[in-house]
């Protein structure tokens, strides 16, 4: 052990991934996961991000999931049918049970709603139509939502369903914030109806979670137990893959794909997800930190296009991004409903045309501003954005690049203090337009425009968000969505870089796993070779 | 004195007998005798005269970002099939000349080294004095922040120290202060060491009688102090700021490997070893191998050098 001291700080954590495991080893269908990161509590309504909600998803359950194909399919609801343009009435599974042996009832349903839409709840965007709820009978529920809301059953899919005996007696029916540091019960234990329970969880080191063998579904997986172990430097998890001591990386390094896919026994599954990446403009009336003084140059469409046409997206993607990203023009992906062709158009590559747009709108010689960046979010996103400061440089401008992780980036982004940022939407877990519109792109009043990080503000914009929000008609509401995009795309709003790729790799213990465009990881889909 | 002012040959006949007194001096002597002492100085030599010519030398200035092509990144060394003049050992991902990164990140290794060693003894040796000189109450106090600050694990101290700087500075200042927040950071953790070795010499020299004569003779404090006892007291001072030299550019190249130092901006060999980490095990050895080479070599050779001069200076081994 002695030894160990002189190993630089990855080293101790590539020792630790190859000693965690062995540990545990005597368990037969045992999947080792190596994280790319912790979960940020097991309470799923404790902070907004899709990789805890989705590994959280093991333990609990909503009234509807996500199959194999993307397609809605009855979870803890069996079935449902619209009342009025208003009520939604669902009638749930019965004989379902939850880890602590409690029956699942309306009543749970009721309380965590009420739970989710607590003002205090950081998850209460996701459910952002929802009115109220009404037990009808022990297996019936009504749920209210604003008039013709048309996503409530996308919405529904997240918002995961807790057990109100537990809540109650654990006085836990107050909700946690992971952003404020609000904590209780739920944030270190856990009862839901999913396929695993969780057994054992040491923050940032190991949670184990093991097989429900009372869930109420049939099993398509044959995993006993999953030891789930945040390894967060890349080199380490792919090392502890390639040694065998674990089996499953959810975020492979695409620079190691090819030595991965070399190596015997190690699959990698490789695809674009939904998510596109792209970078937005504070829209204030003067920048954070710039030379520019009272004037903000990014309201000028020019400059915006100028920084749009300096970006060599091509070398970009073949080199950054290893040819695995799809350039893009759109502000979502094929797949996402809203999407039409011509969206997807790009700008072309023009660095003399970006030069002469800068001087046309009066910036000859090019201004410097802040350009915020996290560097642990999105799929090689610190060097895109150094990459991206580099072509910048070139057309004249001068950019402060300032990468951090997402916890420091984030308070900056929230309170505006950024002349140029990143974000990536995947659109989930709605898989449609109208998440990206609503919550990015449409100013901020209510509950939209959580993310309008920039202030910007387009009232033609706004009212075809508003339309689309209140339309049953899917064409009809996918027609208004497809025009707002098209007003973003044409007013260079955004600059939409790519849809960025995804990488898992897999031991030769696992036979085969689902991998959706959504990112997510599904072991109750996942089958072990025994 | 008339020779002096006996004009140029004068001095110049000076000159060379400073040069051959230097020359025939236990410590040159010493040196002369020491092929390890003459290798490391060569090495440290060469690696301050390329780092100081950097701008000279280098094909590419890496911190400029409009002389970064990403089409020329990750290139291999010149060598190696697929090499391409002038990266004559590779590129980076972000096609940064890691030949041109090795010799500018060794140029603020050094740098920050240099100064954090200067820094630190500074305090070091100030405090030393006093608490020396004044014992009591001020002794007491001084030294027990010392030994508070000794207490906490250095780089955990750099880490917070220099953290903390990062998040009070406004953004657009942030870079250009990286190293002096660094230098900073590192020389407030190390100049407890040069202050105990003072502190001990200064009480030992404060009761001989040289100090007392002047003390009578009414001399001013500072002037005994600086003038009397400093000299006396710089034998083991300066071979601790040569052997803390090596530590302090390790440190350096451990807060930025952390993240905390040096912005991927402005790598220094620390910030290089780190991007490098991360592409090793796709093949790009060549990211991460020679900037590690380089920081190896550096600290071997400080440290060759350290040992030396603590042997030659010290009167028990001659």
């Amino acid at each position: 052990m002695k030894s160990l001291t002189k190993l630089s700080l990855p080293g101790i954590g590539l020792a630790a991934a190859l000693m965690l495991p062995l540990a545990a080893a005597a368990t037969a269908a045992e999947l080792r996961w190596g994280a790319s990161r912790d979960i940020d509590s097991l309470d799923p309504y404790s902070y907004g991000s899709t990789f805890t909600i989705s590994t959280l998803n093991h333990v609990y359950e909503g009234l509807v999931r996500y199959d194999d194909q993307l397609k809605i399919e009855p979870a803890l609801a069996t079935s449902w049918e619209d009342i009025s343009p208003t009520v939604r009435r669902f009638h749930l599974r019965q004989g379902v049970k939850f880890h602590d042996g409690s029956a699942f009832n309306a009543d749970d349903v009721l309380a965590s709603l009420t739970r989710v839409s607590d003002p205090k709840s950081p998850l209460r965007g996701n459910l952002p139509a929802y009115q109220g709820a009404e037990k009808i009978d022990d297996y019936t529920v009504d749920i209210k939502v604003t008039e013709n809301y048309p996503l409530i059953l996308n919405d529904l899919t997240n918002i995961l369903i807790f057990d109100k005996e537990w809540l109650v007696a654990n006085n836990a029916t107050a909700p946690t914030d992971v952003g404020a540091g609000i904590e209780g019960y739920a944030t270190t234990h856990a009862n839901g109806t999913g396929p695993f329970k969780v057994v054992s969880r040491k923050p940032d080191s190991e949670t184990v979670f093991d097989v429900n063998k009372d869930w109420w579904d049939k099993p398509r997986h044959n995993i006993d137990r999953i030891v789930f172990t945040p390894i967060s430097s890349p080199a380490t998890a792919v090392a502890a893959l390639l040694s065998g001591q674990i089996d499953y990386v959810e975020k492979a390094p695409l620079q190691d794909i090819p030595r991965l896919k070399q190596s015997p026994g190690i699959q990698v599954l490789a695809g674009n997800e939904l998510r596109t990446v792209f970078f937005l403009f504070n829209r204030a009336n003067k920048l954070m930190a710039s030379d520019t003084g009272d004037k903000n140059p990014f309201n000028d469409a020019k400059v915006r296009e100028a920084l749009y046409r300096a970006i060599d997206i091509d070398v970009l993607q073949k080199k950054v991004m290893r040819g695995l990203s799809r350039n893009t023009g759109s502000m979502v992906a094929p797949a996402i409903p809203g999407y039409v062709p011509e969206l997807d158009e790009r700008q072309s590559y023009d660095p003399e045309k970006a030069k002469a747009l800068l001087a046309e709108a009066g910036y000859k010689d090019g201004f410097s501003f802040t350009f915020v960046c996290d560097n642990n979010v999105y799929v090689n996103e610190e060097e895109i954005c150094q990459a991206v400061s580099a072509m910048w440089s070139r057309i004249g401008l001068k950019p402060n690049l300032d990468t951090a992780p997402t916890s420091i980036q984030t308070v900056k982004f929230e309170s505006g203090k950024f002349d140029v940022g990143i974000l990536g939407w995947a659109n989930e877990p709605m898989i449609d337009s109208y998440s990206i519109l609503v919550q990015v792109a449409h100013s901020k009043t209510g509950t939209s425009g959580v993310f309008n990080w920039g202030g910007w503000k387009d009232a033609e914009v706004d009212a075809l968000i508003d339309a689309a929000g209140k339309e049953l008609d899917r064409e009809k509401r996918l027609g208004l969505q497809s025009k707002a995009l098209l007003k973003l795309k044409q007013n260079v709003d955004f600059l939409p870089l790519h849809q960025q790729p995804m990488a898992w790799a897999l031991g030769p213990k696992v036979k085969s796993v689902v991998q959706l465009s959504d990112n997510k990881s599904r072991h109750w889909l996942t089958v072990l070779n025994k | 004195m008339h020779i002096d002012e006996a004009a140029p040959v004068g001095r110049m006949t000076q000159w060379r007998q400073r040069l051959s007194e230097a020359w025939d001096s236990d410590l040159a002597y010493s040196f002369r005798g020491s092929p390890m002492a003459m290798i490391s100085a060569l090495i440290l030599l060469i690696v301050a005269l390329t780092a100081i010519l950097a701008p000279v030398i280098a094909v590419q200035n890496p911190y400029d970002l409009t002389q970064l092509f990403l089409d020329k990144a990750e290139l291999p060394p010149i060598w190696v099939e697929g090499g391409e003049a002038p990266y004559l050992l590779g590129t980076d991902v972000q096609g940064r000349d890691v030949l041109s990164a090795i010799l500018y990140g060794s140029r603020i290794s050094l740098l920050i080294g240099f100064a954090s060693v200067m820094a630190s003894m500074a305090i070091g040796i100030s405090v030393g004095l006093i608490c020396g000189f004044a014992g009591g109450h001020v002794d007491n106090i001084l030294m027990r922040v010392g030994d508070f600050v000794l207490s906490i694990p250095t780089l955990l101290v750099a880490i917070l120290v220099s953290a903390l700087f990062r998040e009070l500075l406004p953004v657009n200042l942030r870079d250009s202060f990286a190293p002096l927040i660094l230098m900073a950071s590192i020389a407030i953790t190390s100049w407890v060491q040069y202050a105990r070795i003072v502190r001990a010499s200064a009480m030992v020299e404060a009761r001989k009688e040289y100090v007392l004569a002047a003390k009578i003779l009414e001399v001013r404090t500072t002037r005994i102090l600086l003038t009397h006892i400093l000299p006396n007291v710089m034998t083991p001072v300066l071979v601790t700021a040569t052997l803390n030299l090596g530590l302090a550019i390790l440190a350096e190249a451990t807060l930025s490997f952390l993240g905390v130092g040096m912005p991927v901006t402005q790598p220094s060999l620390g910030t290089l070893i780190r991007i490098g980490n991360q592409y090793f095990f796709s093949g790009s050895w060549w990211v991460v191998l020679f900037p590690a080479f380089q920081l190896g070599l550096i600290i071997l050779a400080v440290n060759l050098l350290g040992d030396w001069l603590r042997d030659a200076l010290n009167p028990k081994l001659q």
